[in-house]
Parts: structure tokens; C-alpha cells; sequence
């Protein structure tokens, strides 16, 4: 895939926001001290009215996001994820979550692809909290198109919402004319018979190479695309195991509550199989590039490859 | 209103504060009591508001950060009209609008959801911002508590809102003295308030928190403040107006029982007695 076409998600975030503060006039952008790394500032620079920067102050950001929305509003509240999910979780959920109210979260730098920073800033926890909170929507865009999709869907969607970005830049892999995306619908992006691979954010183009080599091993593996981690599209997800009756789950999170416990819970419902979660086994990151950290922590094409053959033995 | 029509106000909200209490057998008397009248000018010559039309858009709005002190919203709002003072008696039990901490979601009039201290300020602050982008004449009132502002939130919330020069704003701190464990000069002291306040950029005032002549000034001083937002100081007590109550750390987060019920009613209806005798000057 290396002539592939590679943007990170958090430029199509911002790229996504000037798009829509066209159309939406009371669309306002939150920031505490990162619009330069979250990609907002190309927003402010369009619309310098309706950009707020709170300083370094998360938890109080959240709050005044609460009150912009129930001025009529619709405001985006951008910081690293460690911070607008883990720093601000309980403003998140008794500011937002509990009066439910039309706030969005725009959370880059997520996961371990933030890299040479290192743990502290590397959240493999936010959607396992941002998930607990009733009536929250949380999603995590595997690319660009994607990624600007969900932040489009994000604004017509009434009520909380909360939707993850990368660092790194990551292969396009949604670019094509028929491309919809629907909150809470999953995607077949590769059909297999062998194993269902069910992937969210970077996972999903890595899943895509794990399946082509699978494939030259006499593997044949599904892969299932799901951006919206809540509410699940468990549908799809069941109608796959159905057909390969094993499922593997790749994430850039913890194997705690995120995407793989989603599936789970949704599998042990209904249809239970067996199930290995791929994902940061209850370890933190560290420092280093993002592509030697999704190598070290088998979230790469080969990584998956490897945990899918392993699982399937 | 005058200053005696307020002072009847505040009593009856004052009742309905430990009916509430008593009937739920939970919930926070002391300062829900010593705020009473600053809720009861808020609500009865301050605020823009209108019980027939709760949501009405043009509307003041109020933020009560310090959550748990609820039952002097209820009963300010329910004497106001925006529901049955009756549905006071229903506080906290299972069924009932009335939340043991102000939903936004069920309680006509409740402006925003609170409970968390720290929360409310910058909710509070939010709402001051979207008025001044829309260039609207909605002015915003939240109270805190003196204890609550130990939380870090509160001063996040004020160094943005003296930063932005939100002159629509207005941050009052019900100084009872008092927080959960005991005296806040002991506890984690958060004095001096004033000065805190004013070295956030606020235009700050103290007050006598039961004195209407003092309040009334209080709030038409902070209207003509322009450039910053203004925090009243408000100096009170705590349990105001319930014998056994007014000092008492004790009754923070008590219901007063059957028999404790009955004086507290009595000091209150004596109250009412006397202030019914008075005449307005």
C-alpha cells in the first residue's frame, strides 16, 4: 500500500470543521492551548469569531461547551484525548452526558500513534469511558473520508457525540464514489469465510493487509469497518460470525472496554464465539515513532496477521 | 417588590425549603437557608423570566453550582409559579421531577443540570459567552457555595470569564462558613474570597446576604459594571431562620424529623407573624 494516499484523521477534522462552519452558523470550536495540533486552527483562521480558546483548562472548557449548547450552539471541544475524555470525564458526563446535551468532542491524538510523547499522552482508555456514559455516540474514523463523514454526521446528529482522531497520518482506504456512512452502521470492507476481523481506526487498513496476507497463507478473512463504537451495529458483526464462527477484534485501545469488549458483549447476547481481542493488552505505550509502536504492539498488518494465525491454530 | 414583600417571599420559600426536606427525609436544609434570600430576589425582582414560558429564549438564566442546595431553587421556583408549591413534598423520591440535584431535563425552570461542585461556574460562564456572540441581553447568575470553591474548576471558570470581560455575568458565593467537615477557614480555607476574586478581574462586592436594601444594591451595582463580570461575596448564615438550624454545621445535609419539623415551622410561621404586623416604611 505504499502509494497510497496518507492523512491523518486529525487533519480531517479540521478540514471537515471549516467545511461545515459554512453551513452551520452557530457551529463554535473549543480549544484549550492545542488548535495547532489539533488541526482547529484552520477553523479559527476561516471564523475567528466563533473559535474559543480556554487556555489550558479542560474541565472547564467542557463546561462552558454545556452552556454555549444550551444557548443554541453546537460546539466542538478539541484536545488531546487523553485530556477531553480521561482529564474531563466527569464534565463530560455530569455537564454533557447527564442533561444530554448537543456537544461534540473532537479527541486527536488518541492511541499509541501519538508516539515519541509516550504514555502519558497515548489514551488507550477513552472509549471505554466515553462508552459508559448513557446516550453518548462514540466513534473512531478509520481515514480521511471517513473521518470527515463522522464529523458531518456528528453535527446532524442531536446530542452528545464524541469521535476519535489520529496523530499519524493513515492510508485512505474509504475513497470511492459509493462510499455512505451511516452512525451506528458497520462496513464489510473485505469479504472472507475463514474469520471475521473486526477493526475501528487505524486497525482497519492494517486489518486489510493482515487479510491479504492471510489470504496468501489460505486464510480467508472478513473484515468488518465499524466507525461507530456506540451504538454498536452488532447486526453485521453477528451476521459475520455466523458465517466464520471466529472473531478477531483490532484496536488502538486497550482490550479494557473498548471496541473488542463492544463486540463482545454484543456476541455473548446473541451468538456467542470465540473472540481475541488485538489491542494494548493492559499495558501502557511508550516513547518512540508510531510505526515502531504499532509494530511492537502487533497493531500493524503483519501484527494482526500473526494473532489472527495464532488464534485460528 | 418591596424590601417586606421579599422578606414574606423569602419566608415561604424558607418553609417550603424544610417541607421539602422533611417530607424527602434527605437533602440540604443549611444552605438552601441561608441562600433564601438571595433566591428570592433573584427570582422575584432580578431575573427575567417568565413561569408561564420557562424555555422563553430572551430569558435570564441562573446556574445553581452548588447542586446540593436544590431544595432553595425548588421552592423559590415553585413559589414563583413555575410548578405547585405541593410538589415540594414529592423532593427525591422515586418518580418525582424533583431530583435530589437540579435536572435541567424535568424541572420546569431549572436552567442547567448541577450537582458536581465546580461544574455549574463554567456551565454558567458558557451560557455568558453565547449571549455575547449573539449580541443578546441575557444576563447570567450562578451561586456557589463557599466550600465549593476549593474546587480548581471554579478559578479555570474565573480566569476565562475576567479574561473575556463577560459583564453579563455575575458569580455569587454564598459565605456561610460552613462546608461538610466543618468550619471552611479550618477545613481548606478559601479566604480571602474578595481578593481572590478581584485578582481574576472581577468587579467584587460584599454583602449582607439577608439584607434586601444590601442586595437590591448589590445587583444594581453589578448592571452598571461594565468590562468585567462581578462576584458578590455573600455573607450569610447558614440554616437562616430555623432556630436550631442558623450556625449548624450539623444540619448541612440533615432533614430535621417529625418533632424537629414542627419547630422549625414554628420559628417560621413566628416570622411571618411578625412581618405581618410590620409596615412598609
Amino acid at each position: 500500500m505504499a502509494d497510497v494516499k496518507k492523512i491523518a484523521t486529525r487533519e480531517s477534522y479540521g478540514n471537515a470543521l471549516v467545511e461545515l462552519g459554512a453551513e452551520y452558523p452557530n457551529l463554535v470550536v473549543l480549544d484549550a492551548d492545542l488548535a495547532a495540533a489539533t488541526k482547529t486552527g484552520v477553523f479559527k483562521k476561516a471564523y475567528p469569531e466563533r473559535h474559543i480558546d480556554c487556555g489550558i483548562a479542560e474541565c472547564n472548557m467542557t463546561g462552558i461547551a454545556a452552556g454555549l449548547a444550551t444557548m443554541g450552539k453546537i460546539p466542538f471541544v478539541s484536545s488531546f484525548a487523553m485530556f477531553a475524555a480521561g482529564r474531563a470525564f466527569e464534565q463530560v458526563r455530569n455537564s454533557i452526558g447527564y442533561p444530554h446535551l448537543n456537544v461534540k468532542i473532537g479527541a486527536t491524538h488518541a492511541g499509541i500513534t501519538v508516539g515519541e510523547d509516550g504514555a502519558s499522552h497515548q489514551c488507550n482508555e477513552d472509549i471505554a469511558l466515553m462508552r459508559t456514559i448513557p446516550g453518548m455516540v462514540v466513534m473512531c474514523p478509520a481515514d480521511d473520508v471517513e473521518a470527515k463523514a463522522a464529523v458531518r454526521a456528528a453535527v446532524e446528529h442531536e446530542g452528545p457525540v464524541y469521535i476519535r482522531f489520529g496523530r499519524a497520518a493513515c492510508p485512505v482506504i474509504n475513497d470511492r464514489p459509493d462510499y455512505k456512512f451511516e452512525i451506528g452502521k458497520g462496513t464489510v470492507v473485505r469479504e472472507g469465510s475463514d474469520v471475521t476481523i473486526v477493526a475501528a481506526g487505524i486497525c482497519v487498513g492494517n486489518a486489510l493487509e493482515a487479510a491479504e496476507m492471510l489470504a496468501a497463507q489460505g486464510i480467508s478473512a472478513e473484515v468488518i469497518n465499524i466507525c461507530t463504537i456506540k451504538p454498536l451495529d452488532t447486526e453485521i458483526i453477528i451476521n459475520s460470525a455466523k458465517k466464520t464462527g471466529r472473531v478477531v477484534t483490532a484496536e488502538e485501545h486497550s482490550v479494557i472496554g473498548g471496541l473488542g469488549s463492544a463486540v463482545c458483549d454484543a456476541l455473548c447476547a446473541s451468538y456467542p464465539v470465540p473472540v481475541k481481542k488485538i489491542g494494548m493488552q493492559d499495558v501502557f505505550g511508550e516513547s518512540g515513532s508510531a510505526a515502531a509502536l504499532v509494530e511492537k504492539y502487533k497493531l500493524d498488518g503483519k501484527g494482526i496477521c500473526e494473532q489472527v494465525r495464532d488464534f485460528l491454530k | 417588590m418591596n424590601n417586606l414583600e421579599l422578606k414574606k417571599t423569602a419566608n415561604e420559600v424558607r418553609k417550603g425549603i424544610v417541607t421539602a426536606v422533611h417530607s424527602a427525609k434527605a437533602g440540604h436544609p443549611g444552605g438552601s437557608l441561608s441562600a433564601a434570600d438571595i433566591y428570592t430576589y433573584l427570582y422575584f425582582e432580578e431575573m427575567n423570566v417568565d413561569p408561564k414560558n420557562p424555555k422563553m429564549e430572551e430569558r435570564d438564566r441562573f446556574v445553581l453550582s452548588k447542586g446540593h442546595t436544590a431544595p432553595g431553587l425548588y421552592s423559590t421556583l415553585a413559589n414563583r409559579g413555575f410548578f405547585p408549591v405541593e410538589d415540594l413534598k414529592t423532593l427525591r423520591k422515586l418518580g418525582s421531577y424533583l431530583q435530589g440535584h437540579p435536572s435541567m431535563q424535568y424541572i420546569p425552570g431549572v436552567d442547567m443540570s448541577s450537582g458536581s461542585l465546580g461544574q455549574g461556574i463554567s456551565a454558567a460562564v458558557g451560557m455568558a459567552l453565547g449571549a455575547k456572540m449573539d449580541k443578546k441581553d441575557i444576563r447570567v447568575y450562578t451561586l456557589l457555595g463557599d466550600g465549593e470553591i476549593e474546587e480548581g474548576q471554579v478559578w479555570e471558570a474565573s480566569m476565562f470569564a475576567g479574561h473575556r470581560k463577560l459583564d453579563n455575568l455575575v458569580v455569587i458565593v454564598d459565605n456561610n462558613g460552613l462546608q461538610i467537615d466543618g468550619p471552611v477557614s479550618e477545613v481548606c480555607s478559601p479566604y480571602p474570597i474578595d481578593k481572590k476574586f478581584e485578582a481574576f478581574n472581577f468587579h467584587v462586592i460584599n454583602v449582607d446576604a439577608h439584607d434586601f436594601d444590601a442586595i437590591r444594591a448589590a445587583f444594581r451595582e453589578a448592571r452598571e459594571t461594565k468590562g468585567m463580570p462581578t462576584a458578590i461575596i455573600a455573607h450569610s448564615l447558614k440554616g437562616k431562620g430555623v432556630s436550631f438550624m442558623e450556625g449548624s454545621v450539623a444540619w448541612h445535609g440533615t432533614a430535621p424529623n417529625d418533632e424537629q419539623y414542627a419547630v422549625a415551622m414554628a420559628d417560621l410561621e413566628k416570622i411571618s407573624e411578625e412581618l405581618n404586623q410590620e409596615v412598609e416604611a
